[in-house]
């Protein structure tokens, strides 16, 4: 146990370990740019046809449902039958190895979460509130853009960031596929049989992880209208801060 | 074994023993995972209820841990558990308590106070409440938890296979070498219908288990 501990302490103090491309800052990299780019996909994907369907109310079930689909289907599996199947395993530009199957298996994996909460955010913003947007002559996209976007934003967000921590979670797995990303610290450190490797490289995972969601819960507040419009009065009511 | 087609029943035949032992191995660790979820879910609900600092860090710990991908998880516990079942049974247990607790929590919170007001003045106290008023009442919230982990454990479950014990995950581990289709096939279709199945029976025993949910549409 303690030897372990020296061994995590020893590896994160080698600088080789950091370098290259095996290293800590390029598989970080590799890592960032997946989550960006699949969390990007996914938003311009799965939030119009959301926003959509609730602003006509239709559809719900399909919308409701597919989070408990998502929930379902292993990750690693949906990996395996990309890499191994018609997408193939081959490089994909700095995406490296597995390139498009890993980056596939992220934009379903974060579809549901975006997909549910927008919906469910459209459908409970307060209905006397758009009637009383129709009385006072909003249209279509206006009431859209003006009422019901700004009310459901807050669930909106929140789906936004539950996408980004399972797609973090899931670009992780991808290294089970021999795919790119940090979670490749981890098996190498399995084929390697060196656990101190294996325990740094899920420290490296664990706490970016939760810096991530540290920051997103930070952006969610900073963005989120309904909260900043309630903190601003307060502020200016006269608390000394 | 020259073809390596999607569909394969002679797979299906031939392989029948290793399916089973690793369907039965999935369908235990996550049984014992769900099940040490709950017992360890419901004292940690029933403290945080008490004191609302024990809810904060409660509630704070199993939301920065569900956040930690299961990968990292597993790992970061073999260094005190070893190449183990208990292992994979320990993160699991982990992640199901960030739902297990809060929609514990959330259902007993839900009880009316009136009722409970009622089963008061009626001379009810301490764990007969708890045990034949508030739990009745907060099975629903607990079921919809106990859904949501239940499935959640049948795919997290997969993972494992990096230690050896992910059950169906096994196969999948396997074929990221042999590149052999139909056990990639077997194997995610088997896991998506394991969860189903545990959805299915958790269904069903939320209705035996609440019969006046079953009349109020009748």
């Amino acid at each position: 146990m303690l030897d372990v501990f020296q061994g995590v302490v020893a590896w994160f103090q080698d600088p080789a370990h950091w370098q290259g491309e095996e290293g800590v800052w390029n598989r970080l990299s590799e890592h960032l740019l997946l989550t960006a780019t699949a969390t990007v996909l996914a938003v311009l994907l799965g939030l119009p046809l959301a926003l959509w369907l609730g602003h006509v109310g239709r559809g719900g079930l399909l919308a409701v449902n597919i989070s408990n689909v998502g929930r379902a289907v292993p990750t690693f599996a949906v990996l395996l039958l990309l890499s191994i199947g018609p997408v193939g395993a081959g490089d994909l530009g700095p995406y490296g190895r597995a390139g498009l199957a890993t980056l596939l298996s992220l934009v379903l994996f974060a579809l549901p979460p975006i997909i549910t909460n927008a919906y469910v955010g459209m459908r409970e913003v307060d209905r006397d509130t758009v009637e009383a947007a129709r009385g006072m002559g909003m249209r279509g996209g206006q009431l859209l853009r003006r009422v019901e976007l700004p009310l459901a934003l807050p669930l909106i967000l929140a789906g936004v960031r539950l996408a980004v921590v399972q797609v973090w979670a899931t670009a992780t797995i991808a290294a089970l596929v021999a795919g790119p990303g940090l979670g490749r610290i981890i098996t190498l450190g399995f084929r390697r049989q060196d656990l101190p490797e294996v325990v740094s490289g899920a420290l490296v995972v664990a706490v970016f992880a939760l810096l991530l969601e540290g920051l997103m819960v930070l952006a969610q507040r900073l963005l989120d209208p309904v909260a900043r419009a309630r903190r601003t009065p307060a502020s200016r009511a006269g608390s000394v801060r | 074994m020259v073809r390596n087609e999607w569909v394969c029943g002679e797979f299906l035949t031939s392989r029948a023993e290793q399916l089973t032992e690793a369907l039965v191995q999935h369908v235990w660790l996550t049984v014992v995972s769900v099940l040490l979820g709950l017992a360890v879910a419901f004292p940690l609900a029933l403290l945080a209820r008490r004191h609302a600092r024990v809810e904060w860090a409660v509630v704070g710990t199993t939301t920065a841990l569900y956040t930690v991908p299961s990968l990292a998880l597993f790992a970061l516990l073999l260094p005190f558990t070893g190449l183990t079942a208990t292992t994979v049974v320990t993160g699991l247990v982990l992640y199901s308590l960030t739902i297990l607790v809060r929609n514990i929590l959330e259902g007993l919170k839900a009880v009316p106070a009136d009722v409970v007001e009622a089963a008061r003045g009626m001379g009810y106290g301490g764990t007969r409440l708890l045990l034949s008023v508030e739990l009745p009442l907060a099975v629903p919230s607990i079921m919809a938890g106990l859904r949501v982990a239940t499935v959640s454990t049948v795919a997290l479950t997969t993972v494992g296979a990096i230690i050896d014990y992910g059950g169906l995950g096994n196969l999948l581990f396997e074929a990221v070498n042999t590149q052999f289709k139909p056990q990639v096939l077997t194997a995610s279709v088997l896991c998506v219908a394991l969860a189903l199945a545990f959805d299915l029976l958790l269904v069903g025993t939320q209705r035996v288990l609440t019969p006046w949910a079953r009349t109020r549409g009748a």
